[in-house]
């Protein structure tokens, strides 16, 4: 009896002792994030954009272009036979600025970027450098975590806007240069199809959601990771793992939200 | 004497360990006190809870009149730019030259213009014999550079005080030699107290003022060097005298081997 009563009290111990720890690391995470940014914060923050965003450009838009013309040939084979390759524009349109564009990019930046926060912040755990910051009396909450957490939010978006408009003209590149389909119409119909609210500002709104999500795992991850090597590469997995899945299932969601209920 | 640092009653654990139970010690100012212990047995522990990164769960730790775990988090910090810790591994910061990691806290916490934290930092690197290589990466530099890399950093806000994690370790003789006399003149050249912890027996006892000596959760020995070297308790002896039997164990608690290996049968 007094055994099993050990056993939920360790667990109930355990949960509070989780619950707790996880209570003050957001206090003190969004204590760090919306604290007023110092001049040389902002310095260190674009240096993290270009780190994060610029360098997963490459990835990004050969992604795009690929995914974009993948889309048209698929999509022309089907809609050839109903006569209407002409609507192949607004079909490549949509996908990529609804889904796509928002989720593929997302999957990317945490397959390049976010295991890269991880792997980085991790190892300034294990080597004791962010005890190091402590001791100087540098808060590393605000010294490292922050800027990297602005940069990755300001910079998903932005990939997700790229990878769709490049996708867009890999689409014209296979729909139209390749197979023939009407210029005129690949695009007018696209621009009289796709909605701004609707469509553009939609996708954005998801790619902002996405980039919470990666980033704050990411950074999680590395900030709470066993100092060890093991501990860094589980660390690393986790993010990758935990931010695809958790990508996929706020998609539904967000796509349930946006577009189910009209 | 005025204490810099002063420890009482206090209580650490590790989940379900103790690591320390119930010690007091005081660092005067303006000295070298030595803190000795086997490996393991919460040296650094001890340092950064005088640091405030560890919190212990009972008893006072007191750094210049004020109590290091009850201040605000902004109070701590501003005590934290007159204390410096040299860590065991000198966590350098691997993304900047050794003078950019010297010249870190100069342009976190003051104002001045490159040209004098370029001149202070050159002079904290000829301090510690590292003037020519201030161009360098920390993966270029050898243990023993980057660790004095490292002091030249820890030195650069001119702290009150300042704490040695293993600063000998995996030092050739020439260049622990070296270490100890910079120990020793920076602690007076810059008006500093120092807390060196360290497994080093003697080197450390060549210039201590004092020293505490550590093992099992408490302190067994304190005094000067002489009074360390002339004491007649056998944990002291032991541990001066590096026998592996004796009061202090060597092993991490453990069942007996013997029991240990005859139940895989
Ligand atoms: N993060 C941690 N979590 C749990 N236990 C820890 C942690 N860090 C250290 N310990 C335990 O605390 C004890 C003291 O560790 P500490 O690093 O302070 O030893 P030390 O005296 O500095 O040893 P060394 O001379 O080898 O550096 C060790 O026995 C270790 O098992
Ligand atoms: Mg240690």
């Amino acid at each position: 009896m007094t055994q099993l009563a050990n056993y939920f009290a360790s667990i109930g111990r355990t949960t509070i002792e989780k619950v707790v720890a996880i209570g003050q690391a957001s206090l003190m995470l969004f204590g760090a994030l919306f604290a007023f940014p110092k001049v040389k914060n902002i310095g260190l923050t674009i240096h993290q954009i270009y780190v994060v965003g610029v360098q997963s450009l490459l990835i990004i838009m050969v992604s795009g272009l690929f995914i974009g013309m993948v889309m048209a040939l698929q999509g022309y084979t089907i809609l050839v036979n109903y006569g209407a390759e002409g609507s192949l524009g607004p079909m490549v349109a949509l996908s990529l600025l609804r889904e796509l564009g928002p989720v593929v990019t997302a999957l990317l930046f945490a397959g390049r970027a976010g295991s890269a926060l991880t792997a980085e912040i991790g190892l300034m755990k294990a080597t004791e450098q962010l005890s190091s910051l402590e001791m100087m009396a540098v808060d590393p909450l605000r010294r490292v975590i922050a800027p990297r957490f602005w940069a990755g939010v300001i910079s998903m978006p932005m990939l997700a806007i790229i990878f769709s408009a490049i996708g867009i003209l890999g689409g014209h590149l296979v729909g139209v240069d390749w197979l023939g389909v009407d210029s005129g119409s690949y695009w007018s119909i696209m621009q009289s199809t796709v909605e701004w609210d609707k469509d553009v500002v939609n996708g954005i709104i998801k790619s902002i959601v996405f980039a919470l999500v990666v980033v704050w795992i990411a950074l999680y991850k590395g900030y709470s990771c066993v100092p060890t090597s093991e501990g860094i590469s589980q660390a690393t997995t986790q993010t990758v793992v935990y931010s695809s899945l958790l990508i996929l299932g706020l998609d539904f969601i967000l796509t349930a939200l946006m577009f189910g209920i009209s | 004497m005025t204490k810099v640092v002063e420890i009482t009653n206090m209580h650490f654990t590790r989940g379900e360990r103790t690591i320390y139970e119930n010690i007091s010690l005081s660092v005067a100012k303006g000295g070298i006190t030595a803190i000795m212990g086997p490996s393991g047995i919460g040296k650094t522990t001890l340092l950064k809870i005088i640091g405030g990164q560890l919190v212990p769960n009972s008893g006072d730790v007191i750094f210049q009149g004020e109590n290091v775990h009850k201040v605000s988090r902004s109070r701590l910090y501003e005590m934290r730019r007159k204390m410096s810790m040299l860590f065991q591994s000198g966590a350098l910061f691997t993304n900047m030259s050794v003078f950019d990691n010297v010249a870190f806290p100069l342009r976190e916490h003051t104002k001045l213009d490159e040209s004098i934290i370029s001149t202070i930092v050159k002079l904290k690197l000829e301090a510690v014999g590292l003037r020519g290589a201030l161009g360098l990466m920390p993966s270029e530099l050898s243990g023993g550079m980057a660790r004095r890399a490292a002091l030249a950093r820890a030195i650069a806000l001119d702290p009150d005080l300042i704490m040695y994690d293993e600063p000998f370790a995996g030092q050739d003789p020439i260049s622990m030699g070296v270490l100890v006399e910079l120990i020793k003149t920076l602690n007076k050249a810059l008006d500093l107290t120092s807390i060196v912890v360290t497994h080093d027996v003697s080197e450390v006892l060549e210039i201590a003022d004092y020293a505490y000596i550590m093992a099992n959760k408490t302190i067994i020995g304190a005094g000067t060097p002489e009074e360390i070297k002339n004491s007649d308790s056998p944990l002291v002896r032991q541990f001066l005298n590096g026998d592996a039997d004796g009061p202090v164990p060597f092993h991490y608690n453990a069942e007996s081997l013997q029991d240990d290996l005859l139940a895989v049968n």
